[in-house]
């Protein structure tokens, strides 16, 4: 579907990298015609009224675990980046080729390849085969490459291909079949834990590789202190890596796992409190590039289990704004950033053409009131499933509309 | 019945005076334990602790008798639904109720075919449908047993669940504490400043946290031991004193509490050789010399003799209480059955 008639949006905030400008912008033909203070309709226009409300860029959201549209269009989602942890799993070409056209054409859905085959560790799987076929980047799933060889092996191969990869920082062996992080938590409710050191231990291992191979890495989830720092020291000396979090990390600790509740858990595990203080150290100083909504709806049957028993995941994409726009209440960062973090830099993560409001661009546009207030109701989401961490909590921020190459979804 | 009911009078009468079961010591009713489901000793203050322990002394009583039976229950039913192999703990809790005079149906479920969610869930909701008034639950996942308690309608005991808690045995270890002091001339009903040690695979025992929490509330010194790979992190927040030396750990103690290697629940080697823990942490008889004069012995059981414990110390007499243990282990099971199933049986006092 092509959008039909020119797109003119009027009278709001527009969201950009450099700051918030108020103005307009008008689309045509599926794409962005122009942004500004001067932006007027022309005639024959559909013109829009946005109210003095945010217009952002379309959210682009790398690293969900499902293709869930109405939870993402609730979200403000227009872009997102599938992981490969499917079933069957992403490391066949055709199955690219097929999700990578899945979700045309109110939602574009970037598959990231299967780093090995059935995302075992072992063998490469067919990366320049499903590069073709659609895929955007790399990842190697929940789990961490154990193999150093074989992640050297991947690097090397996807720097070839200028091809992100996206790793999973966990240590497999410090981790285990763990389900929380080692400390007073865990060991009040007998839980298998591990410490938290098993992400500074993986981060440092592909860190090194990365560099040696000259690959790009994103690391998916950072969550401890120090893990954060050792991608500081990386991004300081000009290594080519970018890292990301899910809003739960940084809203919540190990303390929300107590009575076993299983909405939290997830992978890796919540951490300490002084981890969680660090995560928004990290994203307040910008070295956290890209927040991302893990999107992985789980149903009772995964998740109304003993704890160590249950699958990790959190259905993530209705709140992922609301939760970052919370970060700009709190003065942890500004607007614009926020927007860096959920649309731009992913987008540039990915390499596509989207994630910012730019003459050119792909005209995905959300218009946003931040202060809409709603409260966060697991019986009343859009996701196919109700698996959220933050139930009944009061929040801001809502998508009043969302509009995928100029035409309102 | 009422609470008047928790008498303690052979304890009376050693100690001189009345120190605790008597009337009027606890709330009234239901305000005296106002817990549907007994998951772990974490939900529990202290004086619902020591009010089920004062519970617990007449049944002590009765068991000690020649006819062993009361109809307290008569006509209810408890499960006993256990996911996990027992022995002694399924054996304590079917006599509980079969003394108490309730029929008691036990459920073997083999851990391999029950490992998985669904039935897990399913079996609760089966359980439901029969209508039993108490399930007594042992599980292999921490928390599984407070997931079934959220899905039934009747009280939940926890026989043990996972790494969690197993709360019948911090009570049973408390009550059989109690009755050694008091033979030893103690007058206090609780454990103020009592140095208990707790040694061995802490990381996997559940009855190590039922303890640490039951011996703290009740005012003991605790202090645990084990090898850096079986001790779990933060485990100092629980209010105890960390050791990794059994010998200093020993020092002055006056009691200690040996626990069992839990080799089914270690996920790779994490002690090299029994022979090696034992020279660490094995209790001999001249380890157990470095311990104050008179020091009690516990152990949960099962014991692994010649490991974790020595045969002549597990057997000393006048010091080892374990099979002490194994006796109060069935009368507190009959006051946790008694105090849980009063709102159902209607007693005055106790509506829900």
């Amino acid at each position: 579907m092509k959008q039909a008639r020119p797109l003119t949006i009027t009278g709001g905030q527009i969201v950009t990298p450099g700051g918030l400008v108020a103005g307009g912008l008008r689309c045509v033909g599926g794409a962005i015609a122009a942004v500004g203070a001067g932006v007027m309709a022309e005639a024959g226009d559909e013109v829009i009224e946005a109210r003095g409300k945010l217009i952002a860029p379309g959210l682009v959201d790398l690293g969900v675990f499902a293709i869930d549209k109405p939870a993402f269009h609730f979200g403000g989602i227009t872009r997102a980046a599938l992981m490969p942890d499917q079933s069957p799993p992403l490391d066949y070409p055709s199955r690219i080729n097929f999700i990578a056209k899945s979700g045309k054409p109110d939602l574009w859905v970037h598959p990231l390849a299967a780093a090995t085959r059935a995302l075992e560790g072992r063998e490469l799987a067919e990366i320049a085969l499903m590069k073709d076929a659609g895929a955007r980047g790399i990842a190697t799933g929940r789990r961490w490459i154990a193999d150093s060889g074989v992640m050297l092996r991947l690097l090397q191969y996807a720097a070839m291909l200028d091809l992100v990869v996206v790793s999973h920082a966990e240590d497999a062996a410090l981790v285990g079949e763990a389900a929380a992080t080692a400390g007073e938590i865990a060991t009040r409710f007998g839980l298998p834990a591990a410490p938290a050191e098993a992400e500074a231990l993986a981060i440092a291992r592909d860190l090194a590789l990365a560099e040696l191979a000259g690959a790009r890495l994103h690391i998916r989830q950072v969550t401890t202190a120090r893990g954060f720092a050792l991608v500081r020291e990386a991004k300081a000396r000009g290594a080519c890596v970018t890292c990301g979090i899910t809003p739960a990390h940084f809203m919540l600790s190990d303390l929300a796992t107590a009575d076993f509740r299983t909405f939290m858990r997830l992978s890796p595990p919540l951490r300490s409190e002084a981890d969680r203080q660090a995560a928004l150290a990290a994203i307040a100083d910008g070295v956290v590039d890209v927040i991302a909504s893990g999107h992985d709806p789980k149903g009772p049957e995964d998740k109304r289990l003993p704890f160590a028993d249950a699958a990790p995941g959190m259905a993530g994409a209705e709140t992922l704004l609301a939760m970052v726009l919370g970060l700009v209440r709190d003065g942890v960062i500004d607007t614009p950033r926020a927007f860096d973090l959920m649309a731009r830099n992913p987008a540039q993560v990915l390499g596509v053409d989207a994630g910012e409001l730019a003459p050119g661009l792909e005209a995905d546009i959300a218009i946003i009131d931040p202060d809409a207030p709603w409260i966060i109701d697991r019986r009343k989401m859009a996701a196919t499933a109700d698996n959220t961490p933050f139930d009944r909590q009061g929040t801001q921020g809502r998508v009043t509309a969302l509009f995928k190459g100029g035409i309102a979804i | 019945m009422s609470s008047a009911r928790a008498s303690t009078k052979g304890m009376d009468a050693m100690n001189g005076h009345s120190t605790y079961g008597a009337e009027g010591r606890f709330p009234a009713g239901r305000l005296a334990f106002p817990h549907r489901d007994l998951t772990g000793i974490g939900q529990l203050a202290r004086h619902e602790i020591l009010y089920l322990l004062a519970e617990a002394e007449q049944w002590v009583e009765l068991n000690r008798q020649r006819s062993k039976h009361c109809d307290l229950l008569s006509g209810l039913t408890i499960i006993n639904a256990f996911f996990e192999n027992s022995t002694r703990t399924l054996l304590s809790f079917e006599i509980a109720g079969k003394r108490l005079g309730a029929d008691v149906v036990n459920m073997q479920a083999a851990t391999s075919s029950v490992k998985k969610g669904e039935t897990l869930i399913d079996t609760a909701i089966t359980l439901n449908a029969m209508r039993a008034d108490a399930i007594v639950i042992r599980h292999g996942s921490s928390g599984a047993t407070r997931l079934i308690a959220d899905m039934v309608d009747c009280p939940v005991l926890n026989a043990g669940d996972g790494s969690h808690e197993h709360p019948t045995q911090g009570l049973l270890d408390a009550l059989a504490l109690r009755h050694k002091l008091a033979e030893l001339g103690h007058t206090a009903e609780d454990f103020t400043g009592l140095k208990v040690v707790i040694c061995g695979d802490i990381l996997h025992s559940r009855v190590a946290r039922s303890n640490i929490l039951c011996l703290t509330a009740l005012g003991a010194e605790v202090r645990v031991c084990a090898p850096p790979a079986l001790m779990p992190a933060g485990i100092a927040a629980m209010g105890v004193h960390v050791f990794h030396d059994f010998d200093a750990a020993l020092q002055g103690a006056e009691v200690v509490m040996m626990l069992r290697l839990q080799q089914e629940r270690m996920a790779g080697q994490f002690i090299p050789s029994a022979r090696e823990y034992r020279h660490l942490y094995g209790l001999t008889r001249q380890r157990l010399a470095r311990a104050s004069e008179e020091a009690i012995i516990m152990h949960p059981g099962p014991m692994n003799r010649g490991v974790e414990i020595d045969s002549e110390v597990a057997d000393l007499a006048g010091r080892s209480i374990i099979t002490a243990q194994v006796e109060m282990g069935v009368a507190i099971r009959m006051a946790c059955l008694d105090v849980l199933t009063r709102p159902a049986r209607g007693v005055e006092g106790w509506a829900a």
